[in-house]
């Protein structure tokens, strides 16, 4: 009885403070900048490099080799699409395994050539598919964290829309992780999460208040390193003040980690994740 | 071939009836009703069709490792609520109640035919295998403990995925025990993971799929998505026997398929293999 008072309180709280459904519908927005419209602000000299030398080429997560100011640097980012036909092409941003098979080929090489590797997160989900299991979605996941967890060069991950689930945390296991304002982070939609747990896909709204999975939220928990604030009408036609932000923080982040010695940076990142042992 | 349909089946009569004073298990295999603790003191295996029921972990620990040789770490550590989630604590309470364990996962080391070995057995009854906090921590405890000690690890999946209570706490466990193996691993040591029915989500997108060797029961459900998301994602039956271990090895995801009562002796061969230097 006293449970079910106190959180109807703290979800109104945060409800009134922060509108975590808003910022996730925020996160969906079809004119949102997505990974390539970044790709095309952030770096210079871009060089796509495609497929996973296995099954095909996934667009849902590019790959490339580009110019960060004076940086060579590996992107990795998930890809949505704007209109509908790109948006398909894209299957929404929900890679295959050839695309997270495609990632770890980059992030080879990044170590390779001691490139500091940048990923742009935005997914709902790895895809949920028969082919994709097939091809084992749970593997190449698993696989991609591992090749995460032990590359002996920088990674930054930024989050700038949708973080869903497995298939985003897959790209965000850096040793920086940056979040925009109106982006999520979550173990699974608001309206997976109220279709299970309440058993009603239409209470996504208290679902995602619940989750705690805005940035300011992942912010106090400190799993998210910085949040970069989003101006008043931000999209993909107006996004010169985020892309200087953003610009700004890597560059910072940058010119530090690059100093730091790769075994020593490798471990700094392991005591980073195993210290974060929840609230 | 009817495994899909026999093992979801399994799945849903394992669902432990309510206020009887005799649990009770359905047996998806033949039909037939029978008291819970004679079928897990048969390891957990129906006595008329030999079907696999899921089996509690200390019974999996009791069946597996060398009698008496299991020594328990981190028995204590319980779920917080770091969410605040609505309805979480009460819910804690009763798995608890329900499943006699402290959480979804026990740790420890033990010998196997005399062979020292760190072990982790995860429960599907308790909150169905789910990855929280605790869940994770416990996995990275084991793995840091095997790591300094120097002993190979075996891990026995049982899970429904990541916790979703726990919220973003639940996914970062994909991660930190990402890192714990990683960091197993590279001192050289061996990972074996024991696939049991179910194993899917966040625990199949971590750690159950990093083993040197993985191994899996029969007709067990693995897989990342669960079979019910996959129907909606794609609107159509999903073929005969899918995501059960059989199709697993089918699809070169894992290394052998080991019956129940044939474990013990596997890992111990395993085990064999790559301690003599
Ligand atoms: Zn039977």
């Amino acid at each position: 009885m006293t449970n079910a008072t106190n959180n109807t309180g703290v979800g109104a709280f945060t409800a009134n403070k922060e509108k975590p459904w808003e910022r996730v519908k925020n996160a969906r927005k079809e004119n949102r900048p997505q990974a390539r419209d970044y790709i095309g602000k952030l770096f210079h000299g871009v060089f796509e490099v495609k497929g996973d030398r296995c099954f095909g080429d996934d667009p849902a997560i590019i790959t490339a080799v580009a110019w960060f100011e004076n940086w060579p640097v590996t992107v990795i980012g998930q890809q949505k699409g704007h209109t509908l036909e790109e948006r398909m092409a894209c299957n929404f941003g929900m890679p295959h395994p050839e695309g997270y098979r495609k990632s770890i080929r980059a992030l080879k090489q990044a170590e390779k050539f001691s490139r500091p590797v940048i990923c742009l997160v935005d997914t709902p989900g790895a895809f949920c598919g028969i082919e994709a299991e097939e091809r084992g979605q749970g593997l190449i996941i698993a696989e991609h964290l591992r090749a995460m967890a032990t590359l002996k060069t920088s990674i930054i991950s930024i989050i700038i829309g949708e973080g869903g689930s497995g298939g985003a945390l897959a790209l965000s296991l850096s040793d920086r992780l940056i979040m925009l304002e109106n982006s999520y982070f979550s173990v699974i939609s608001p309206e997976g999460c109220a279709s299970i747990l309440f058993k009603d896909s239409s209470l996504a709204q208290e679902a995602a208040e619940n989750l705690k999975l805005t940035a300011s939220d992942l912010k106090t928990f400190n799993i998210v390193d910085s949040v970069i604030k989003e101006p008043e009408g931000f999209d993909r036609f107006n996004m010169d003040k985020i892309v200087m932000d953003l610009g700004r923080d890597i560059k910072r982040t940058l010119r530090r980690l690059t100093r730091i010695k790769p075994d020593r940076l490798v471990e700094k990142r392991h005591e980073k994740f195993l210290g974060m042992r929840g609230l | 071939m009817k495994l899909f349909s026999e093992s979801i089946e399994v799945e849903n009569a394992a669902e432990r009836p309510k206020d009887d004073a005799l649990e009770k298990l359905h047996c998806g295999g033949c039909g037939k009703d029978m008291i819970a603790d004679i079928a897990h003191a048969n390891d957990s295996t129906c006595p008329y069709c030999g079907a696999l029921f899921r089996q509690p972990a200390y019974k999996r620990i009791e069946m597996i490792v060398d009698s008496g040789s299991f020594i328990e770490i981190e028995r204590e550590a319980e779920s917080k609520d770091p969410l605040s989630f609505p309805g979480y604590k009460t819910k804690i309470a009763s798995e608890k109640t329900k499943s006699n364990m402290q959480e979804g996962v026990i740790i420890g080391k033990a010998t196997i035919k005399g062979q020292r070995t760190a072990i982790a057995v995860m429960d599907s009854y308790f909150m169905m295998g789910s990855m929280g906090t605790v869940v994770g921590e416990k996995i990275v405890i084991i793995a840091g403990f095997a790591t300094m000690n120097r002993l190979p690890l075996i891990i026995f999946c049982a899970s429904g995925g990541a916790r979703m209570q726990e919220g973003i706490h639940s996914l970062l466990q994909m991660s930190r025990t990402t890192i714990a193996l990683a960091r197993h691993s590279e001192q050289k040591l061996l990972h074996v993971n024991v696939l049991t029915h179910p194993t899917t989500g966040g625990v199949t997108a971590s750690f159950a799929m990093q083993g040197d060797i993985i191994i899996a029961e029969p007709k067990s459900l693995i897989g990342f998505a669960g079979p019910r998301v996959i129907e909606q994602t794609v609107k159509d039956k999903l073929p005969e026997g899918f995501q059960t271990s059989e199709y697993l090895l089918g699809k070169g995801l894992i290394d052998r398929i080991v019956d129940r009562k044939d474990l013990r002796d596997t890992l111990a061969e395993i085990l064999g293999l790559h301690c003599k230097r």
